[in-house]
């Protein structure tokens, strides 16, 4: 790779920024001079892969990252991966959790760091939280409103994979398949193997339902992984560019 | 919003709402011991006590970490938890279910900490409304003595000092509690408020309690067959009328 000098590094320019609902109060929208860039997609999709591989390429051009997921934050990542092995949640406490564990994340890591003009890396996003729920029958109506505090990103990356392929990219990593990325707890089949098919399924329909709303960038993630970097790298230098 | 009674549910659940201080506590346990005695099914439920969340909730409060959104959130999680696992199956089975603070608790507390009250009461629309809501009208100054002279340190979220009202706990307190309370009087008729006089003496008030509840649901219908509760039959077969019979004693 060539040395890059000084003048070589892109400083972000100012995109459109509002929240899709009330947002947060007391929030300025113009001081959020970073960018966030959402990946989402189901296991196995390449999710992670990829954002490793963009950290990779966006530090080495000079800009600062800052990374987060569903359940990493203080407040409620332990408490909620404890009643998900216990399988006692129902749906919409199950879903108030993931919102609280969203809502402390988007206030204590996102804002601050958007501020600071770091570019957030999110390894999904409401989308997953919201299709999840739609399949377990939650009225949308009541999702929107709930979600009405986030923050519209600056690209959403949907990483599309055939169940097919999603299959056998989970059992060749960890040779076993997520009761809750099986969609287990919907009573579909007794059999992980089919309800996971028929969960993720459901899944990639609730994603195009949404679609339809937030409009995100659906990419084919049944490509090599050097095409989708490419792809991701192209679309986000643009982002960076304020286009 | 429909009732339990509206939408056809066995049983029945009655809320009481106040300040902290307003002596509503109190008031649903002599109200439990009395349906209790009387030989109803009765389940007590009490805000923010759900297993789920307790840790969370505990961590958020002691390191300060809870803005008004997640405190809000974290109270919904709670709910939802103690509603759906809970008061539903147990309103579905017949219960007369008491709850120690419902849904209006969050409407109050949560717009005045700066929540858009649409989206708190979007987030509460899964549950119905409560068959009955006693609302403990307290003077201010009584609920805040009765708090104070108890327990003189204020807990930081208790007193509001999220809000930064004031820097004296004591007065963050006192503005905070007198914004709940507005919050509550402007809901009162909305949400068909049965509103007691929390100044008068603890009997006077579980008098009344008492007459409202005999007067509004028809007890008889929520008693046990039996003093206590029978093992589940090992035959399914016997005649459903021996179930129905209310007058054994």
């Amino acid at each position: 790779m060539k040395t890059r000098s000084q003048n070589d590094i892109v400083i972000p320019r100012p995109g459109p920024r509002r929240f899709y609902g009330h947002g947060i109060p007391g929030v300025q929208l113009e001081e959020l001079v970073g960018k966030l860039i959402v990946v989402e997609g189901a296991d196995g999709s390449g999710r992670s892969t990829q954002i490793a591989r963009l950290v990779q390429w966006l530090e080495t051009t000079g800009h600062a990252t800052v990374q987060v997921g569903l359940k990493r934050s203080t407040l409620v990542s332990e408490e909620l991966e404890r009643a998900q092995e216990g399988n006692i949640l129902s749906r919409t406490t199950l879903s108030l959790f993931y919102a609280t564990d969203f809502a402390d994340q988007l206030e204590n890591i996102i804002l601050p760091a958007l501020k600071s003009g770091f570019i957030v890396l999110a390894d999904r996003f409401i989308y997953t939280l919201m299709a999840r729920d739609m399949v377990r029958g939650m009225d949308e109506a009541w999702l929107k409103n709930l979600y009405g505090i986030a923050l519209e990103p600056d690209a959403v990356f949907y990483l599309a994979v055939e169940a097919e392929e999603l299959v056998q990219r989970n059992l060749s990593k960890s040779a076993a398949l997520d009761y809750w990325e099986s969609g287990m707890d919907l009573g579909l089949s007794r059999d992980m193997f089919d309800s996971f098919l028929k969960y993720q399924t459901a899944m990639q329909a609730a994603f195009r339902q949404l679609q339809k709303t937030y409009g995100f960038t659906i990419v084919d993630g049944n490509r090599p992984v050097d095409a989708i970097t490419g792809e991701l790298r192209k679309k986000i230098s643009a982002v960076l560019a304020g286009k | 919003m429909r009732t339990f009674a509206e939408l056809n549910f066995p049983g029945r659940l009655i809320a009481v709402e106040g300040l902290d201080g307003s002596g509503k506590s109190t008031q649903i346990y002599l109200l439990k011991r009395w349906l209790e005695a009387e030989g109803v099914r009765v389940y007590f439920s009490e805000w923010n006590s759900s297993e789920l969340v307790k840790s969370a909730t505990s961590k958020g409060k002691k390191r300060e970490l809870l803005t008004p959104n997640t405190f809000s959130l974290i109270h919904a999680t709670d709910f939802a938890d103690r509603y759906e696992r809970h008061l539903l199956p147990l309103l579905r089975a017949g219960y007369i279910v008491l709850c120690d603070r419902y849904i209006f608790t969050a409407f109050a507390r949560d717009v005045v900490r700066g929540c858009p009250p649409a989206w708190v009461r979007g987030i509460y629309n899964f549950a119905a409304q409560a068959d009955l809501t006693f609302f403990f009208k307290a003077d201010l100054e009584v609920s805040l003595n009765r708090i104070l002279d108890g327990r003189p340190k204020l807990k930081f979220f208790e007193a509001g000092m999220d809000l930064h009202l004031s820097s004296d706990p004591y007065e963050s307190f006192r503005i905070f509690q007198g914004r709940i309370l507005e919050q509550y009087l402007a809901m009162s008729t909305e949400f068909n408020f049965i509103v007691i006089d929390a100044n008068q003496r603890v009997e006077a008030q579980q008098g009344l309690v008492r007459q409202l509840v005999s007067q509004r649901i028809d007890l008889a219908r929520f008693k046990r067959v039996s003093p206590l509760p029978l093992p589940p039959p090992v035959r399914r077969n016997r005649p459903a009328a021996e179930f129905d019979d209310e007058s054994v004693e």
